[in-house]
C-alpha cells in the first residue's frame, strides 16, 4: 500500500462520514422544524451551556429519545468524527508500510484530539 | 424572527458563504461569521460554534476530491497538524476567555488580511528548492503532477513553519475559522512546498485542526444545534457547488467582488467590536 492508495480511501471515507452526518442532521432539522417553525428564536446574547445537550452521554441519550435538537447534535459529533477517522486510519496505513517515524507522529495527533474531545465533554 | 425564518436565511446566507469561499480558496468561516453577527445579530460564540462545524464539514467533504489530484502529501499534513492541534486547544481555551467585543475586534484584523489576500491572491512560490538536513531526516519531501509527469520537491525551514502553523492553529480555535490561508503561507512561502500541494494539504489539515477545538467548543456551548444545522448544511451545500464550478469559472472579477465584501465586513466587525455593539 502507497501513500496516495492510502489517501484516496481515507478521502472517500471521509466524504461518505460527511454525508451521513449532514442525512442525519437533516432528519433533524425536519423534525426541529416541523414542531417549532413558529417559535420566536434570539441568539443575540450568548447563554453558556445553551440547550444543555453539551457532552456525549447527553447527546446520545437526547438522540436516543428522538429528539430534534439531540439528533442535530449527534449529526455534528459525526461530522467532528471524521478528522478523528482520518488520523486513525493514517495511523493504521502508516504501520502496514512500516513507517515508524510517521506512525508515531499520528498517534501523537490522535492523543491531543481524543484528550482534547474526552476532556472536554 | 420565527425558527423557520431563521433557518432558511441562515441557510442562505451560508450557501452562498460556502460557494464564495470555495471559489476563492478562502474558504466560508470568514463570511459566515460576521454575516451571522452583523446581519442577524446572532452572538459571536454561536457564530464561531456554527463556523468551527462547517469547517469540518468543508475539509472533509472536499478530501475525496483533492487525494484525486494527487497533490496532497499525508505526511507533511500529518507532522504539521502536531502544531496546529497543539494551538487549537490553546485558541479554544482563549476563546472562553475572551470578551466578545475582543472576538470581534481579532476577527476583524484577520479579516483585513483574507481582504488583501483577496485581492492580490496568495502569493505563490514557483522556484522549486532542495530539501533541508531535518526535512530530509523527517522525509517530508515528495513529488506531484506537473503536466502529467512527477515532479519532485524538496522542503524548507520545518521549524519556522512549524511555529506558524501553531498560531494558525491558535487562530482557528480562538475564531471558529479554518484559517487556511495563513497554513497555505506558511507551507508555500515559509517552507518552499508547492503552490498546488500547499492548498490541498491545508484543506486536508483544516478539518483535524478544528476538530482539535470542537470538544472545547461544544463544552462550552459554543455548538448550538438551532444555529449550527442551517450553516452546517449550507456552507456544505455551496462549497460543493463552488468546487464543481470552479473550472469554469473567470475567477479573477469575483476575487475583487469578494475582497470588497470582505473589507467592508473588516470595518464593521471591528467598529462594532469597539462600540461594543457585537
Amino acid at each position: 500500500m502507497d501513500d496516495r492508495r492510502l489517501e484516496t480511501i481515507i478521502g472517500r471515507l471521509l466524504q461518505a462520514g460527511v454525508l451521513l452526518a449532514a442525512a442525519v442532521v437533516t432528519i433533524g432539522a425536519v423534525a426541529y422544524l416541523a414542531q417549532h417553525h413558529a417559535n420566536h428564536v434570539d441568539y443575540r446574547n450568548f447563554v453558556p451551556g445553551g440547550p444543555g445537550i453539551c457532552t456525549f452521554p447527553a447527546i446520545v441519550r437526547s438522540a436516543a429519545h428522538f429528539e430534534s435538537l439531540g439528533i442535530i447534535q449527534f449529526g455534528l459529533l459525526l461530522l467532528i468524527a471524521t478528522p478523528v477517522a482520518r488520523v486513525a486510519l493514517a495511523i493504521a496505513g502508516f504501520a502496514l508500510e512500516r513507517d515508524r517515524l510517521y506512525t508515531v507522529v499520528s498517534v501523537v495527533v490522535l492523543l491531543i484530539l481524543l484528550a482534547s474531545l474526552l476532556h472536554a465533554t | 424572527m420565527t425558527a423557520i425564518e431563521f433557518t432558511v436565511v441562515v441557510w442562505a446566507l451560508s450557501a452562498l458563504a460556502g460557494f464564495l469561499g470555495a471559489l476563492t480558496g478562502l474558504g466560508g468561516g470568514v463570511v459566515v461569521v460576521p454575516a451571522l453577527t452583523l446581519a442577524l445579530g446572532v452572538d459571536m460564540k454561536y457564530a464561531i460554534g456554527a463556523s468551527l462545524v462547517s469547517v469540518i464539514a468543508t475539509s472533509s467533504g472536499a478530501a475525496a476530491a483533492y487525494v484525486r489530484e494527487g497533490f496532497s502529501n499525508i505526511r507533511i499534513g500529518m507532522f504539521l497538524e502536531i502544531a496546529t492541534t497543539i494551538g487549537a486547544v490553546l485558541g479554544a481555551f482563549l476563546a472562553s476567555r475572551f470578551s466578545t467585543h475582543a472576538l470581534a475586534i481579532v476577527f476583524g484584523l484577520i479579516l483585513f488580511q483574507a481582504a488583501y489576500l483577496s485581492f492580490k491572491g496568495v502569493p505563490e512560490n514557483a522556484e522549486r528548492v532542495a530539501s533541508d538536513a531535518l526535512a530530509t531526516r523527517l522525509r517530508l519531501g515528495g513529488s506531484y503532477p506537473v503536466a502529467g509527469s512527477p515532479q519532485t520537491y524538496g522542503v524548507r525551514n520545518v521549524p519556522a513553519g512549524f511555529a506558524m502553523m501553531f498560531g494558525a492553529g491558535a487562530l482557528s480555535g480562538l475564531l471558529g475559522i479554518g484559517s487556511g490561508a495563513v497554513k497555505v503561507i506558511a507551507m508555500d512561502r515559509v517552507m518552499r512546498i508547492p503552490f498546488k500541494v500547499s492548498t490541498t494539504t491545508s484543506n486536508f489539515m483544516i478539518g483535524v485542526t478544528a476538530a482539535a477545538s470542537a470538544g472545547l467548543y461544544l463544552k462550552h456551548g459554543y455548538i448550538d444545534p438551532r444555529v449550527a444545522m442551517p450553516v452546517m448544511l449550507g456552507v456544505l451545500a455551496g462549497a460543493l457547488v463552488g468546487a464543481k464550478l470552479l473550472v469554469h469559472m473567470r475567477v479573477k472579477t469575483l476575487r475583487m467582488v469578494f475582497g470588497a465584501v470582505i473589507l467592508t465586513l473588516a470595518i464593521e466587525m471591528i467598529v462594532n467590536g469597539i462600540t461594543g455593539k457585537v
